[in-house]
């Protein structure tokens, strides 16, 4: 990365957001009020925003810091005409390292090429909040980002009017230069770098905009991610990357039962592994409610991480394993499902299922079962830490870089200006580097051994000692009536919830779990009840690419086929018909707690059922829909909206003799509203596909006497490239800016699991109730 | 000492000959290109070219490998131009990026050996690579366009 010097005058005052108010990270520091919004508004003088038909509001208000939109935070410009740009959120694959600096550099019409990115460390009160999951990055910051662009561009307009002595309406910025109307003369943004940067920052509501038609960059898909030379050279840096003098290598043995701890260990032979420095107690806390503390366990530390494995292997550890050691994947099962056909709360009542499906003519009814899954990133945890008395830096892939520097403050109390917390690039994260339990234990290894520490998890680490993706059992009933139209529509749902990570005893859905498929769901049935039984967790659950969606998408999608064929009908025309017309279908007064919108303003982001009808009809048709297969081939369809955006997707599959799958193609239509970057929002649904293609066909992590069954890729398998789909086609509904900016990196996995069973049981005839698929089809 | 010729240089390493080839490069030699994904020979995200053959460095030790020419993303090619990184970014394949050293030199060792190979042995060839973001589709694309000219 090329060093840039910091022309910027110091920050000055600027239009901020910062209203503290509720996230998954917010929400879980006070996790005894679950649902709760705790609204700390502090609004600067120049905040006041009326609405105008160039802003909306976004729930980026209400995360942790808020949002900031200040050039002199974002933008330096060296005498060079060098521009650099500040990314802010962590860059896990998604893109948006790229993709809103390319929103700064499109608004303030800076040439891409003159452009370097930097990453910043965690600093949320400068940045405003950088916890990188939800698949918000786009939908909160691209309207500050914009802002920042726009007022850099005429703060530079500005500057070059004085230095010309004429009025700023008589000159423009174009590409990278500010043009004099009059005279055509030009001045290059390096030129106007100083001058620019000592302009007052214009008021968010004197903003103006260019004009759409005129964007270089946005919604063209001719940017380049800005690591790709990088990656493709070896060269950027990754968690395990940083070359720190004087770091020494460590492993842990965690305790095998999540809850346990050491009792005794003997490290005689671990000691005579030729690297290895030291074998230490690590120390650690028992789950549940203990949110990202470490597990504890013992470290072997060493000159290099190979070294630190094979002590590892030799060490001797007698471990008590605490409550969770029963824990069984089978028999627990057995107790989701009874609480799923006897479930204790009421989340969603609208009419009366109960009755309604009493007097039907036709009662159709089915349970779900998904299990547990690890995120299984190809880089599995690592962190960096360098304890000094002058305080603590960290170098780790973290999703939540602010929230990793509170934490790790907090645990070596140290105050948070002590605390350094460099982001480096992310070797996936899908939700598992939003936990930084790896980055802490590295931080209390430094502080003992008074030396840089990397704590390296191995895969078996990953596997064994994540923080699950919930186990769900799900029933569903449906009442028909003599027609054939359906009238009711009851879902009950039980699956431990993340609450428990953060509070013990936590046993129900949360609201943001509910607001996760069972309860949102815009469906034009006139009596649906949706129900949530009690689970109680016995690992640690955490948030995993999609969440809740996968479970409650799976279930529901799936048994809207089954009605079909239950009924008779085309499966498209089934779904079509359980959406109904188009409208707002608002069901806030039908719940039992508050509806958790994705923390997005309902006005801005209400459910939308015309949204979900017109993907589904969109991929139907760019698949082909109904169009004779051979035998052994079929296509399933699916909808689903979460993260705001609206899904679906058609899956074709072939099943040969031996019940094999293979897949050649795949359609999603994808209405994420306005959107900056279509080449990204592409590749990203096709990773959906692969990753949706893998927990379908191979995921799931058992347990048995409370130990993690799978240990690496050969019992954890992953969809490899001959067993890929052949062809993901990504279907983007056009969008202007008045369509308000969705999710995209999580949205496109709940529709790909249910759509591939619907294509199988189109294809065979079996239906899949429950994931993985395995061998249910040999 | 053992001497290794990594990138066409000497390289002296004091570590014991049951280290694995891969904590040698990354954390002794610094060619931290090479990327730990599972230590098992399951990912390929640790691919190496010894002696021209694509390697799963976690699986070799680093007594197996003095002597033998090992080439690793660093040194694929001096300007990163080699056909197969061009490719890559013709096509846009990464996301996260992380296993894609893995799957460039997975790629150039079956281009040098099989210069216009089949749909079929594109993916026999790259079917030990795994992507979590799931990038094959492109990965696919790109080999197709390194071997038919970027």
């Amino acid at each position: 990365m090329t060093h840039i010097n910091q022309t910027s005058a110091a920050p000055a005052k600027s239009a901020r957001h910062v209203i503290e108010n509720v996230s998954r990270r917010g929400l879980f520091a006070g996790a005894g009020a679950a649902g709760a919004f705790v609204l700390m508004a502090r609004l600067g003088p120049s905040t006041a925003r009326a609405a105008d038909s160039m802003h909306y509001d976004t729930g980026g208000m209400g995360m942790p810091h808020g949002m900031v939109s200040d050039p002199h935070v974002f933008i330096s410009i060296d005498p060079s005409g060098q521009v650099t740009i500040v990314a802010h959120r962590s860059e896990m694959g998604t893109g948006s390292r790229t993709s809103l600096p390319m929103v700064v550099a499109e608004e303030m019409d800076a040439d891409w090429s003159r452009v370097t990115v930097v990453q910043a460390p965690g600093d949320e009160p400068k940045y405003g909040n950088q916890d990188t999951d939800g698949s918000r990055s786009l939908r909160h910051f691209y309207q500050p980002m914009r802002d920042c662009g726009a007022a850099m561009r005429m703060m530079l307009e500005a500057a070059a009017a004085k230095q010309w002595g004429v009025p700023v309406s008589d000159v423009a910025a174009g590409l990278h230069e500010v043009v004099n109307k009059t005279n055509g003369k030009k001045l290059g943004y390096g030129a106007l770098a100083v001058a620019a940067s000592a302009m007052a920052t214009p008021a968010t509501d004197t903003l103006t905009f260019k004009d759409p038609a005129t964007y270089r960059y946005i919604g063209k898909g001719n940017v380049q991610i800005v690591d790709l030379f990088n990656i493709t050279t070896g060269r950027a840096t990754y968690g395990a990357d940083v070359k720190l003098p004087g770091k020494v290598y460590a492993v842990i043995a965690r305790p095998p039962v999540v809850g346990g701890k050491v009792v005794s260990f003997d490290a005689t032979e671990a000691m005579k592994v030729p690297g290895v420095i030291k074998v230490m107690e690590a120390k650690g806390w028992q789950p549940p409610g203990t949110k990202f503390l470490p597990l504890g366990g013992v470290a072997v530390i060493a000159k290099n991480t190979g070294s630190a494995i094979q002590g590892r292997d030799k060490l001797k550890i007698v471990w008590d394993d605490g409550p969770n050691k029963t824990y069984d994947s089978v028999a627990f099962r057995a107790t989701l499902e009874e609480s799923a056909r006897n479930p204790d709360k009421v989340v969603r009542k609208l009419g009366d299922a109960d009755a309604a499906l009493k007097s039907a003519a036709k009662v159709v009814s089915a349970e779900y079962y998904t299990p547990h899954f690890s995120h299984a990133t190809m880089e599995p945890p690592v962190g960096l830490v360098s304890v000094t008395k002058d305080g603590a830096e960290v170098w780790a892939p973290v999703q939540s870089p602010y929230g990793t520097r509170e934490d790790l403050a907090k645990l070596l109390e140290l105050p948070i200006d002590k605390v350094k917390v460099n982001v480096t690039l992310l070797g996936g994260g899908f939700g598992r580097k939003s936990k930084c339990d790896y980055v802490l234990e590295a931080g209390l290894l430094s502080k003992a051994m008074g030396v840089p520490v990397q704590v390296q998890w191995t895969r078996e680490d990953d596997l064994q000692h994540a923080f699950y993706h919930t186990v769900a059992a799900q029933k569903i009933e449906a009442g028909v009536d003599a027609n054939g139209k359906v009238v009711a529509l009851k879902h009950a749902c039980a699956a431990p919830t993340i609450l428990s990570t953060f509070k013990a005893g936590a046993d129900h859905l949360m609201p943001l779990e509910q607001g996760m498929g069972l309860v949102d769901l815009p469906y034009d049935v006139p009596n649906i009840l949706a129900l949530n039984g009690k689970a109680d967790a016995h690992a640690r659950i955490g948030w995993y690419r999609s969440v809740y969606n996968v479970p409650h998408g799976f279930a529901m999608q799936s048994f809207i086929a089954e009605l079909a064929h239950e009924l008779g009908k085309d499966p498209k025309d089934m779904l079509l018909e359980i959406i109904g017309p188009p409208r707002i279908d608002d069901m806030r007064k039908q719940l039992t707690d508050e509806l958790w919108n994705y923390g997005e303003p309902w006005d801005t982001h209400p459910i939308d059922a015309g949204r979900l009808r017109r993907v589904a009809e969109m991929a139907a048709e760019k698949a082909g829909w109904g169009k004779t297969l051979p035998a052994g081939e079929g296509m399933g369809i699916a909808a689903h909206r979460s993260f705001v955006s609206y899904i679906a997707t058609v899956v074709h599959v072939k099943v040969d003799g031996k019940g094999n799958i293979s897949v050649p193609q795949v359609d999603y239509a994808v209405d994420c509203g306005f959107h900056v970057n279509p080449e990204r929002i592409e590749s990203q649904f096709q990773g959906a596909a692969v990753m949706g293609l893998t927990l379908a066909k191979y995921s799931a992590i058992t347990f048995k006497d409370g130990r993690v069954e799978q240990s690496n890729y050969d019992n954890y398998p992953m969809v490899r490239i001959d067993e890929s789909p052949k062809v993901t086609n990504v279907h983007v509904v056009p969008a202007t800016f008045a369509n308000h900016a969705s999710g995209v990196g999580e949205p496109g996995v709940p529709p790909f699991a249910p759509a591939l069973c619907n294509a199988i049981f189109a294809a065979t005839g079996k239906r899949i109730r429950s994931l993985p698929i395995g061998n249910q089809l040999a | 000492m053992i001497t290794l010729n990594v990138n066409g240089q000497e390289r002296k390493v004091d570590a014991d000959p049951s280290l694995p080839l891969l904590w040698v490069l990354r954390d002794e030699l610094g060619m931290t290109g090479v990327k730990f994904g599972c230590g098992a020979a399951l990912c390929g995200a640790c691919t190496v070219h010894l002696d021209g053959e694509a390697v799963r460095s976690c699986g070799m030790l680093l007594g197996e490998v003095a002597g033998k020419k090992i080439v690793t993303i660093e040194g694929l090619d001096a300007h990163g131009n080699h056909p197969v990184q061009k490719a890559w970014r013709q096509v846009n394949v990464p996301q996260c990026g992380f296993c894609q050293a893995g799957q460039i030199m997975q790629a150039a060792a079956l281009l040098a050996k099989t210069p216009n190979p089949s749909d079929e042995e594109i993916d026999t060839a790259m079917a030990g690579n795994i992507c979590r973001c799931g990038c094959y589709q492109r990965i696919h694309t790109a080999v197709r366009v390194a071997a038919t000219g970027v």
